[in-house]
């Protein structure tokens, strides 16, 4: 799966996740760029984000992960 | 991918693609039935939690949701509930109660229900929920050690007693208890089971004394540790979740957890279900019986379908032994469905376990009424089991209180996804539950049916129609014929005719044959009708006498006969034909098509003491009436 589709689908997710259509993925994204992302909505986020792509991440996996940039690497790197 | 029964809730019908704009959409003013409605799909955490938002926030407001139930719940935890609590809003939504909840700090068990001002104590809630863990006991690994294990227990249950009465006499709240789901890891293997001491066995002997108390003490038992071993202990139990934030379950699982809360809290306020309506044709027995016969249904043991089917009349009479009340509906003459009852030997069901006997040709939402009326109860005291989903979606359109649950391709799996469903959901059983079933019996008058839903064209148009119209051709014979020799009930005249016969009629310039074929938003029903007309008799030109006029039951009530005439009209008009005669032989199964040519604006000509008549129709002044369908005519191969 190549970037510019992961991030089509991680818009899609944001947007719904965080009711929010203005939101703009992008690699620099950080959860205090985003109103409501906060540890239990980054939780949400992951399971929303192993579901949609069939990966799953470990632990140690989901606490490094910084930025968006982070996410869409991890994931290219499994589908 | 197929549903998962238990976590994707596949009773209820897959949410619709705008969800999120439609709660995006909903205000205060349209009240709490879109909120229902809303609620009343397969949602997954995500799209609980959205539709949770407006309903708190109205809530919050102090708005009214009626039709909803105000309810307010307090919520303790040994664990993180973040996930849970939005998930139980919208949930309740779904069994019409607008929850309100009451949420402590976390993992503040004790002080909540043991202080008289704590925060729980204060709000003076409904009800409490102790939404505990195994993890919330004071339970050590002890094995082997009877003695330690036994008090170990003694302490737990003690704990949770003393959690009920600190409640009682702080709040006077109803107190609803879990049971524990284990962890599925085992120490020993299967050894945990048997050996006191083990977190198994002291699990399982707590859940044992928790229901005995609860039950005694009049509270409400809701069975957590049975749905975890319905879904899988590993399904259940995350631990990875556990480890990244104390969330007690896996994500998975919440839209049913919630759902079982929800359920608990609607039969607490009496809005549990009483009454089950059952299809007959492929629902209480496999196939239909006005075709197949009583010979050609299949509802004996040994047979694989047919024991789907009595796993369906098992299920119908366990339900009716604790108090839920049976009747059916059913598309079928009277007699017809009746004799499977009185004549089938394998049939569990007899006819008098079913309170309302509804055997007709009406649209089912009619007869739900009906029934609900019959039996004094409100319509949304019904469930209805149907194969059809066109059923399904007419009586939800139609009635939108009547439970309909979605039910899988393979009867194999009716039974479970009715119990699944939870429609019955029961806090306590008394005596009086025992005899309400006869009760209703022997008030019920079998009724017949006059009174008409509304709105049935609008649900036509909504299914999406085509009808396609095309002569008889080699590609349809096989399918032609069939449906010539096996069709009884929508069958005018019954005449068999062998696949040479057929061939003729096709390649007979002054024979005019019709196949026609259905589809709609559910799929294609494939060849549903055929009719057959020939020239009158030699000394008068300009007439067509309807030889065969035959039409599955499947498609009943869409208008399919009213669009076939519309297309003879025409070809008979182009064709120079002034007259259309029609006959309708009687026969023991076609009763139902007696008002068939009265229905389509002919005029009888003659009628016999055998109930034999003739009709004509003078194709000029013919009106057709007009289904909402589209129009598919092709010229034969």
């Amino acid at each position: 799966m190549d970037q510019e589709a992961i991030y089509e689908k991680l818009t899609e997710i944001f947007h719904d996740l965080f009711d929010d259509d203005s939101i703009v993925v992008t690699p620099e994204l950080t959860a205090k760029d985003v109103e409501g992302w906060d540890s239990l909505a980054h939780i949400r986020l992951i399971i929303t984000i192993e579901k949609a792509f069939k990966v799953k991440f470990s632990t140690t996996e989901i606490a490094k992960l910084e930025k968006v940039g982070d996410l869409a690497a991890l994931i290219q790197s499994r589908a | 991918m197929p549903i998962d029964l238990y976590t994707e809730l596949q009773w209820l019908p897959r949410s619709p693609k705008d969800f999120s704009a439609s709660v995006k959409a909903w205000s205060e003013a349209d009240g709490g039935a879109p909120l229902r409605a809303l609620a009343s799909h397969g949602l997954d955490l995500n799209q609980l939690t959205r539709l949770a938002k407006p309903i708190s926030a109205a809530i919050g407001r102090g708005a009214d949701l009626a039709p909803l139930l105000p309810f307010r719940l307090a919520v303790i935890g040994n664990a993180t509930l973040d996930f849970i609590l939005p998930a139980l809003v919208a949930s309740a939504a779904r069994h019409g109660i607008a929850l309100e909840i009451i949420q402590p700090a976390y993992d503040q068990v004790a002080q909540e229900a043991l202080t008289p001002d704590s925060r729980v104590n204060a709000s003076k809630p409904n009800a409490v929920l102790f939404a505990l863990d195994y993890r919330a006991l004071p339970l050590k690994f002890v094995p082997g050690d009877a003695d330690a294990a036994a008090n170990a227990v003694l302490g737990a249950t003690g704990y949770l007693a003393a959690l009920r009465e600190g409640i009682q006499k702080n709040c006077g709240a109803a107190c609803i208890f879990q049971s524990f789901a284990p962890a599925p890891e085992a120490v020993f293997g299967s050894l945990d089971r048997a050996l006191p001491g083990t977190m198994r066995w002291m699990l399982s002997e707590v859940n044992r004394g928790l229901a005995e108390q609860t039950l005694a003490a009049g509270d409400v038992l809701l069975d957590v540790a049975g749905l975890a071993e319905t879904v899988g202990l590993a399904s259940w139990h995350d631990p990875q979740l556990w480890n990244l934030g104390k969330f007690p379950c896996a994500e998975s699982v919440i839209p049913l957890y919630a759902d079982h809360v929800a359920r608990t809290l609607a039969a607490m306020r009496g809005k549990s279900r009483k009454v089950l309506v059952l299809d007959l044709d492929n629902t209480v027995w496999g196939g239909v019986i006005g075709d197949d016969g009583l010979e050609g249904i299949r509802v004996a043991q040994g047979d694989a379908v047919g024991e789907a089917h009595l796993a369906v009349q098992r299920m119908a009479l366990d339900l009716r032994k604790r108090g839920i009340v049976l009747a059916v509906s059913s598309k079928n003459t009277d007699e017809v469905a009746r004799e499977p009852f009185l004549k089938h030997p394998e049939m569990l069901l007899k006819l008098d376990h079913i309170a309302v006997f509804q055997a007709n040709w009406n649209d089912k939402a009619t007869n739900l009424q009906a029934i609900a009326d019959e039996l004094s109860v409100g319509i949304d005291s019904l469930v209805f089991l149907d194969d059809n989903p066109v059923e399904r979606g007419l009586v939800r359109k139609l009635l939108p209180q009547v439970a309909v649950p979605e039910l899988p391709e393979d009867a194999a799996g009716y039974a479970r996804t009715l119990a699944a469903a939870g429609y019955f959901e029961a806090i306590a059983f008394a005596g009086e539950d025992l005899k309400r079933a006869d009760f209703y019996q022997d008030n019920a008058k079998r009724i017949s049916l006059q009174k008409q839903v509304g709105g049935v064209d609008a649900y036509l148009a909504s299914l999406d129609m085509t009808i396609t119209f095309q002569p008889f051709d080699a590609t349809g014979r096989a399918r032609i014929v069939q449906l010539i020799n096996k069709s009884n009930q929508y069958n005018l005249t019954t005449r068999r005719y062998t696949d040479p016969e057929v061939l003729a009629a096709e390649e007979d310039p002054t024979v005019f044959t019709l196949q026609v074929r259905l589809a709609d938003i559910f799929g294609d029903n494939g060849m549903i009708s055929v009719v057959i007309c020939r020239p009158g008799e030699p000394g008068e030109p300009g007439v067509w006498e309807i030889d065969t006029w035959l039409m599955s039951c499947r498609v009943l009530g869409r208008k399919v006969e009213h669009m076939v005439l519309n297309h003879l009209v025409e070809h008979a008009k182009s064709r120079g034909i002034h007259t259309i005669v029609g006959r309708y032989l009687p026969t023991e199964r076609n009763k139902l098509v007696v008002d068939h040519y009265a229905k389509l604006g002919f005029t009888k000509i003659s009628e016999e003491d055998s109930g034999r008549t003739e009709w004509k129709l003078d194709v000029a002044e013919a009106k057709p009436d007009i289904a909402p369908m589209k129009v598919v005519t092709l010229a034969s191969e």
